[in-house]
């Protein structure tokens, strides 16, 4: 396997992605549930854990030799295990994003933004939603918008995941002032504003994983 | 809070070890999620496979039996199954006839079903789909999810059931399902926050003396809130909701339906009331149902279904079905 550079992304850097994500969902499971508790069901943090946990258990046990097959491998478990919206959400914006990159054995900062907004235009077209309607697109668009922007500006892939994990939290926040229009939240009307939104909180925990991994390995 | 489990992980799988030992007529694979009728496949039928997030029943897997469901797909407390679990049991209740996916309106539903059904056509078997959103609380269709599907789950699938059992084609069992579900309106009113195993408190705060009017079956608040109203007073309520967005001008099944805590003392009460204002309305009840059907683990409350039926629906309704939860006529 190759050993783990500063500037691009194998396989090994998404399976040590998968590992401190399903921690990151782990310790933050609690909360995501709370987070569900007022404007939805009180199961996203379970939801998430189950799958990640099964996911992470899938790709130790066959390790997929590319990137673009690491996550197809964890949106596939994803999608048979969450349930709910977000196994089909999450699951296709895995295996969308993986296709993406093809079988190629190491891919580049642009090649993994350009695979993300791959994955986010599958969201967006399975769950219908469109920005501002308090979803995870609140925190997955302006993440991608960050990756760019660094990028362009000649960052490194810590720095650029760093903004993009940045403006994912950000992104995040942003959701509690706003009236849900999808998901189980909409039936809730005004009364979903002022929640934060379970599934932005949870895409922008898998961003600051990426930010981690990158981190970790430069 | 203290309830009748295990630990909370297993609840779904210890309840389909239950339904296992308890209905001989049924195929509960636990390890799959998956309640079948025994001797599936029906040569020449059209199967019913529905499912949903656990925290319901008897909705769905009491619904499987002669002349209702073939097969039930339980997903977690509260979650939508997923895509696995629906393929399964198409592909083992499909006789070739074709089967029909009977799904409730919740995004997470519609995207997994989609999703099976997307997959089982590509290993052959046909599949129709019947989305049901009889909720008339959801006011705002265009800024929402859409209207959820709640008590008309029941009349779609005894009736397409019953169409399924006599031997109709495909297109014609899911032409009376979507009719059903055209013709059928639901109001829901909570009395107490729901209680879901993994949380173990309630999913949201409802002081005493009030009641929260028009929820939905997921322990989500509903449209509004008020203070504390008699069974006469929730019974007028509810069915102007659902008379005024129906307007029927014939008879109507009605289902009066305990969201899981509410005693049935108090149902048959609330039936009366409800009768009562249905008579006002002028709107004949042609049958009548009482009992906690499709619930919201233990949540306080009740909601009201009617669906308007002709001669065909209503023959439908009264033909022979045998599950665990619904049984005449056999």
């Amino acid at each position: 396997m190759n050993a783990p550079t500063g500037s691009a992304v194998d396989a090994d850097f998404l399976r040590r992605w998968l590992g401190t994500a399903t921690e990151s969902i782990e310790r933050e499971a609690d909360h995501l549930t709370e987070l569900d508790s007022p404007i939805g069901d009180a199961d996203h943090g379970g939801n998430m854990r189950r799958g990640f946990r099964a996911a992470r258990t899938a790709v130790e046990q066959e390790p997929p030799d590319t990137p673009g097959a690491v996550l197809v491998a964890v949106g596939r478990q994803l999608i048979s295990t969450v349930g709910g919206a977000s196994g089909p959400l999450y699951g296709t914006l895995l295996r969308r994003a993986g296709k993406s990159l093809g079988d190629e054995p190491t891919v580049t900062a642009a090649q993994l933004r350009d695979a993300l907004r791959a994955g986010v235009d599958g969201v967006a077209q399975l769950g219908g939603a469109v920005p501002e309607d308090k979803t995870m697109l609140d925190a997955l668009l302006p993440a991608i918008d960050a990756l760019s922007g660094a990028l362009d500006a000649g960052g490194s892939l810590a720095e650029v995941l760093a903004a993009a994990a940045q403006a994912a939290e950000d992104g995040a926040k942003a959701t509690i002032p706003l009236r849900a229009r999808k998901g189980r939240a909409s039936y809730l009307g005004d009364r979903s504003i002022g929640h934060q939104d379970p599934g932005a909180t949870s895409s922008a925990l898998l961003i600051a994983a990426l930010a981690q991994t990158a981190q970790e390995a430069a | 809070m203290r309830m009748l489990i295990n630990v909370p992980e297993t609840v779904v799988a210890d309840a389909l070890r239950g339904m296992s030992v308890t209905y001989p007529d049924l195929t509960v694979d636990v390890e799959h999620r998956v309640v079948m009728r025994k001797g599936v496949p029906y040569e020449g039928k059209v199967a019913l496979v529905s499912g949903g997030g656990s925290g319901h029943e008897p909705l769905h897997g009491g619904f499987v039996g002669r002349g209702m469901l073939t097969a039930a797909c339980p997903g977690e407390v509260f979650t939508s199954p997923v895509p696995d679990q629906m393929l399964r049991a198409a592909a083992a209740v499909d006789s070739g006839a074709g089967v029909l996916f009977v799904v409730k309106n919740y995004t997470g539903d519609v995207l997994n079903f989609d999703m099976a059904a997307e997959l089982a056509e590509d290993e052959g078997v046909q599949v129709a789909k019947v989305l049901v959103n009889d909720d008339v609380a959801v006011t705002d269709s265009l800024y929402t999810a859409g209207r959820r599907g709640t008590g008309a789950t029941l009349f779609v699938e005894k009736i397409a059931g019953a169409a399924a059992e006599e031997g109709a084609p495909l297109d014609r069992v899911a032409a009376i399902a979507h009719q059903v579900n055209e013709m059928s309106r639901t109001f829901g009113v909570a009395l107490s926050a729901v209680t879901t195993p993994a949380k173990g408190g309630p999913t949201f705060d409802l002081p005493d003396g009030e009641l929260e009017l028009g929820i939905g079956i997921h322990g989500e608040p509903g449209r509004e809130r008020r203070g504390m109203m008699t069974s006469g007073e929730i019974a007028d309520f509810a069915v102007d909701a659902v008379v005024d967005d129906l307007r029927p001008d014939g008879p109507v099944l009605l289902l009066v339906n305990g969201m899981g805590a509410t005693p049935l003392l108090e149902l048959y009460g609330f039936a009366a009331e409800v009768h009562r204002v249905l008579a006002q309305r002028q709107v004949p009840v042609a049958r009548s149902l009482v009992g906690n059907y499709v619930t919201s683990l233990d949540m306080a409350g009740a909601s009201v279904t009617i669906c308007q039926v002709d001669e065909e629906l209503l023959r439908l309704w009264d033909a022979p079905v045998a599950t665990p939860a619904l049984r005449w006529g056999c």
